[in-house]
């Protein structure tokens, strides 16, 4: 285990390294961080001197040496737009969006295992085609869509819920902003959660439907039921311990997917996480605060998925052994 | 004695959207407790679908349409599901093809054994894993208290057969069925294997069917054979009578494709054509299209099993044993 997770250290700082590189490669391309600064209204010697003293006039390598040192000690550039540190920006955006990914993900585990299994156990039944024909409608209709579609049903129409915005907040442990411990919190968060797992439902549904179903058509199941075992066992011993081996893998990428990009449930939602604070920081031509994103969210990718591998380790035998030498 | 399982007019068919495929035709034979008999043909001859229709496990669409299956005197045709999964693993247990398939990866060899026995006796889980310890001692497996923590990767295939072999043993049934139990092993392991079954189910008194399209498999572990083609028995009595003196067709081909019987030959005897597939099955007597022998005859009517000379075996044959025809 140990040698294992080693190896996956040199691979995340690889990843890391290259995903910086990118970023910076971006950074000095696109935007002028002096116009950014000061605007268009001062003259040519102040902004050399404005450059001068940020360095830009160094050559690329030393900038990118100096970039990945300041990154290191946590420094990934400043928001000229926002005046603060880009990734003091960040973090204070990351509760709202990672709350939302977290109720997401609950929404998703706990109707995708039970919708898939079954359609898995009885796929003849109606209960089975009504869930795989809905979950390809699910799929195929874009999240913007079904936020807007809810808005108008719930919000607009029968006023079941709110429409926009976090609710009544309360600060936790110091510094995180949570809407999880209040009724007016969650109520915010029923609607943009579906919205954000109304794509990955489905999809996790025909995933776990389709996995199961090649499991129970195995020798090993079949040996199961010629043992004499309980039904029941051989359907969540046997075959859901194999299917959810596939299932962690592709989890694994969509969690991470799932923080990254929930840029288009926080903007119809108006959903102040690090969705919305992305395309602000686009429409502002932030480039030191998209750059420090982009390798914000490569570090929650690299996170999110060195732990699928470990919880992958604890399902499947096989990794554990290779992982023992 | 006593008969352990009678199989009488066994009909498997197949559910098919245009129609139902026969894939056991008419099928009886029985077994004393203590017998061993093979069940020999090429693939498609509804071996394996006669041995998993004993414990109602064919896979789908096949069901049972008729005939009648007693084991130690109760028909197993119309048990419930529930008394069914009872008699599974407990009085009857299977051995499967191929072991690097059978065992499942992710749970260990201890609770793959142990869990046989939580579902039909009532003891502790110690009390399982000191019974499984004992019966991985009976299949010769080495260290056998280390194994149960142990994952199927990390054995070979022998090794997975003889647990598999185990865990058929575990709660002591009186009959197992085999099918093609050493068909995935290299030969050496091959005969390993068959002489562990057959030693275990000659001390432990136990039952054997062993289905197989191995003839020499079939002679040196069972007592009696029963040859299927086209999903009937064509020919049955005890294994030497028949190897010796085959009185069926294909009997007579399939010992005569034997490496042994082709002498100083460079090229081997073969059947001519192939098994017929269960949509296209022959009229009258399935071989009659392969057989050097057949006449007009075998083409329109089916023949029954029928006595041959040799004692104590029957054929189907209406040119090698004047059968009558089958009334279907």
């Amino acid at each position: 285990m140990f040698a294992f997770l080693i190896r996956r250290l040199v691979q995340a700082v690889l990843v890391m390294l290259i995903i910086s590189f990118i970023g910076f490669s971006l950074k000095h391309a696109f935007g002028d961080p002096v116009r950014d600064l000061v605007g268009v209204s001062v003259s040519k010697e102040e902004r050399d001197k404005i450059a001068e003293k940020l360095g830009l006039h160094d050559p690329v390598m030393v900038q990118y040496v100096r970039f990945l040192k300041n990154a290191l000690t946590g420094d990934l550039g400043y928001s000229y737009f926002f005046k603060k540190p880009a990734l003091d920006v960040i973090l204070s955006k990351a509760p709202a969006t990672l709350e939302l990914v977290f109720a997401a993900s609950l929404i998703i585990v706990f109707l995708s295992i039970p919708a898939g299994v079954y359609a898995a156990i009885r796929p003849r039944s109606f209960l089975s085609r009504l869930i795989m024909g809905s979950s390809i409608v699910g799929v195929s209709i874009p999240v913007f869509f079904t936020a807007i579609m809810m808005i108008y049903i719930f919000s607009v129409e029968l006023h079941w819920a709110p429409s926009f915005g976090r609710g009544e907040l309360v600060t936790l442990f110091g510094f995180w902003p949570s809407g999880l411990v209040t009724l007016d919190g969650l109520e915010h968060l029923i609607m943009p959660s579906i919205a954000l797992s109304s794509i990955m439902l489905p999809l996790f549904i025909r995933l776990i439907q389709a996995e199961m179903m090649e499991a129970l058509q195995s020798e090993y199941v079949k040996f199961a039921f010629a043992k004499g075992l309980k039904t029941f066992r051989i359907y969540m011993v046997h075959a859901f311990k194999n299917t959810l081996l596939p299932v962690i893998t592709v989890g694994g990428v969509q969690l991470g997917t799932m923080i990254a990009f929930t840029i288009l449930t926080e903007t119809v939602f108006n959903w102040q996480g690090m969705g919305a604070m992305f395309v602000e920081a686009v429409e502002r031509g932030d480039t030191s605060l998209l750059v420090a994103y982009l390798v914000f969210v490569g570090m929650v990718f690299i996170v999110v998925n060195t732990c699928v591998d470990l919880v992958y380790g604890l399902v499947n035998p096989m990794v554990r052994v290779a992982g023992r030498k | 004695m006593a008969a352990l399982l009678t199989v009488n007019n066994l009909n498997v068919v197949f559910s098919m959207r245009f129609g139902d495929l026969r894939a056991v035709n008419d099928v009886s034979f029985s077994l004393e407790s203590g017998q061993r008999l093979g069940l020999v043909g090429e693939s498609g001859a509804g071996k394996s679908v006669t041995g998993f229709s004993i414990i109602n496990l064919i896979s789908r669409p096949g069901r049972i349409a008729s005939g009648s299956i007693t084991f130690e005197g109760r028909e197993l045709t119309t048990l419930s599901p529930e008394e069914m999964r009872k008699l599974r693993g407990d009085r009857i247990s299977m051995i499967f093809q191929d072991p690097m398939m059978t065992l499942n990866p992710v749970l260990t060899l201890g609770a793959q054994m142990t869990e046989t026995l939580l579902a039909h006796e009532n003891i502790t889980r110690r009390q399982a894993e000191e019974r499984a310890v004992e019966t991985l001692k009976k299949v010769y497996i080495p260290s056998p208290d280390r194994r149960l923590g142990q994952y199927p990767h990390e054995l070979s295939g022998g090794m997975r057969q003889r647990i598999i072999i185990a865990i058929a043993l575990l709660t002591n049934p009186s009959l197992i069925i085999a099918d093609e139990p050493t068909t995935a092993l290299d030969v050496t392991i091959q005969a390993e294997i068959l002489d562990l079954l057959y030693e275990l189910t000659v001390n432990e008194r136990m039952g054997l069917i062993l289905i197989t399209h191995d003839l020499a498999v079939v002679s040196q572990v069972t007592e009696r054979i029963a040859v299927m083609y086209g999903g009937r028995i064509v020919e049955t009595g005890p294994t030497m009578a028949v190897i010796d003196n085959p009185s069926h067709p294909y009997t007579r081909g399939l010992i005569g494709a034997l490496p042994e019987s082709a002498g100083g030959q460079r090229r081997l005897n073969q059947i001519q054509g192939a098994m017929p597939s269960l949509y296209h099955m022959p009229s009258g007597c399935a071989f009659h299209p392969r057989c050097p022998l057949a006449m007009d005859v075998c083409a329109k009517e089916t023949p029954k099993l029928c006595e041959t000379g040799e004692r104590g075996t029957l054929t189907a044959c209406f040119k090698t044993a004047a059968c009558e025809a089958a009334s279907l």
